[in-house]
């Protein structure tokens, strides 16, 4: 079995405008760098994309919108995202927000063959307006859907060309769900491996929810807010 | 009145040992600074971490280490790293035995309003209404009033929701109060400020029993 495709162009072959794609990463951590990049060449539009945030104007997501690729975004949190904010005001941007916890449960239902299931988030909120409620041990739920992607993008620290993975750090967040719900995942690694390398006991992603892998380059991992604190004397 | 550090600084009084916490972006992050030294709690941040050290020294920073607020941090010994499912598995399993976040508004019902302003300003929920939905015990750190002057804390929001009847505890740079079935209950003033202060400021129902004592920081 060998997943390995030569590069982000050759892993994105088939993504076509106006189908959905889920993207993995928080904030800019975690994010798949080479595809987003390989996107916005690929000059895909009406794209509808799921990820938690919509990036910074100028890298990861907001790659796209600035160049209008993205038709609609199903996200979480999209306050980094000045652009983000004047074309979803504006009325360009269609937006779909929704709880990071429901968004995170979505995307493993999509993938774990279940259709729907029930959350107390968002009772008695705009999110609630017009889904199920029902009752359990005293209090009131919503019924949440299940969400798929024709494209699941990933990125991930290590892989082998089975397409297991292992993450690093909290830039796993949102890749393990995304990977099993794509109708098709790639994965781009940092560190394409033999199979074997990667002890079955720590591999977070197995192999059977990834169809295509390579190594990715140029990884810019930009940090967002750069915190420190003072050594002491 | 209290600074937002002081806030902070009052807030942590209420941590236990052994608890793990949750803090949101702004005044609840500085809680951090201000944990007793006898008291051990861990920090979780939803994006994927139990264990959240404080920021890291100068030079060490991991793009790849980040909390909910996407600062830079470390990890604690004993630290464990998890995917965005299993965070809120914590978070809606109500595993996590505080929540401290911040908000645009609460009403004297315990309803919270923090992340839309319609027309104007809509940054998302993140992961608030998970938190809010699910956790037993929640307390508002924030100012009393807005930029504007107005009270934050009223009879009914008038912004879009993050949550329902689900807040217990508000603590503003006026006073310590306790959500219950009949409004806000004026447990402590900050230092200097007057009952008459705080009630000119709370434009919910607000209900002040006997004396009430000064913050002690």
């Amino acid at each position: 079995m060998d997943k390995r495709v030569a590069n982000a162009k050759a892993a994105c072959e088939g993504i076509e405008s106006n189908m959905t794609l889920m993207l993995g990463g928080f904030g800019l951590c975690g994010i798949p760098e080479n595809c987003i990049t390989e996107l916005v060449k690929k000059n895909v539009n009406g794209l509808t994309c799921i990820s938690n945030n919509a990036g910074v104007d100028e890298f990861g997501l907001g790659l796209l919108l600035q160049k209008k690729q993205i038709k609609k975004m199903i996200s979480s949190y999209v306050g980094e995202n000045d652009e983000f904010e004047r074309q979803m005001l504006s009325g360009e941007l269609e937006v779909d927000l929704i709880p990071q916890g429901s968004l995170a449960a979505r995307c493993y239902a999509g993938g774990a063959g279940m259709p729907a299931f029930f959350t107390p988030a968002g009772f008695g909120t705009e999110v609630g307006e017009g889904k199920e409620v029902r009752w359990f041990n005293g209090k009131p739920h919503l019924l949440e859907s299940a969400l798929t992607a024709d494209f699941a993008i990933v990125k991930a620290w290590k892989g082998d060309r089975f397409g297991n993975l292992i993450y690093k750090g909290t830039a796993r967040n949102f890749n393990p769900m995304m990977a099993m719900a794509g109708r098709i995942t790639i994965a781009e690694v940092e560190e394409l491996v033999e199979p074997g390398e990667l002890d079955p006991n720590f591999i977070h992603t197995p192999g059977i929810f990834v169809q295509r892998i390579f190594q990715g380059k140029d990884y810019e991992k930009r940090i967002e807010q750069r915190t420190i604190r003072q050594r002491e004397s | 009145m209290l600074s937002k550090d002081q806030i902070a600084q009052r807030i942590a009084q209420e941590l236990q040992n052994n608890w793990y916490v949750n803090l949101g972006i702004g005044i609840p992050t500085l809680i951090a600074n201000h944990v007793p030294t006898d008291v051990n709690v861990v920090f979780q941040s939803e994006n994927g971490i139990l264990g959240m050290g404080p920021f890291p020294f100068e030079g060490e920073e991991d793009a790849d280490l980040i909390n909910a607020g996407k600062q830079t941090i470390t990890a604690m010994p004993g630290a464990v790293i998890f995917d965005s499912a299993t965070s809120f598995a914590m978070i809606r399993g109500q595993h996590i035995n505080l929540t401290v976040l911040g908000a645009m508004e609460v009403s004297d019902q315990g309803d919270i309003a923090n992340w839309k302003i319609p027309g104007r300003m809509v940054k998302g929920m993140g992961g608030a209404m998970d938190l809010v939905a699910s956790a037993e015990n929640i307390i508002v750190a924030m100012m009393h009033s807005n930029k504007r002057g107005q009270s934050k804390l009223l009879r009914q929001c008038s912004l879009p929701l993050t949550g329902v009847k689900c807040v217990k505890k508000v603590v503003t740079n006026l006073a310590v109060l306790d959500i219950t079935d009949k409004g806000f209950k004026l447990l402590e003033r900050a230092p200097g400020v007057t009952v008459e202060e705080i009630e000119k400021a709370t434009a919910g129902r607000l209900i002040v029993e006997g004396d009430i004592p000064e913050m002690e920081l």
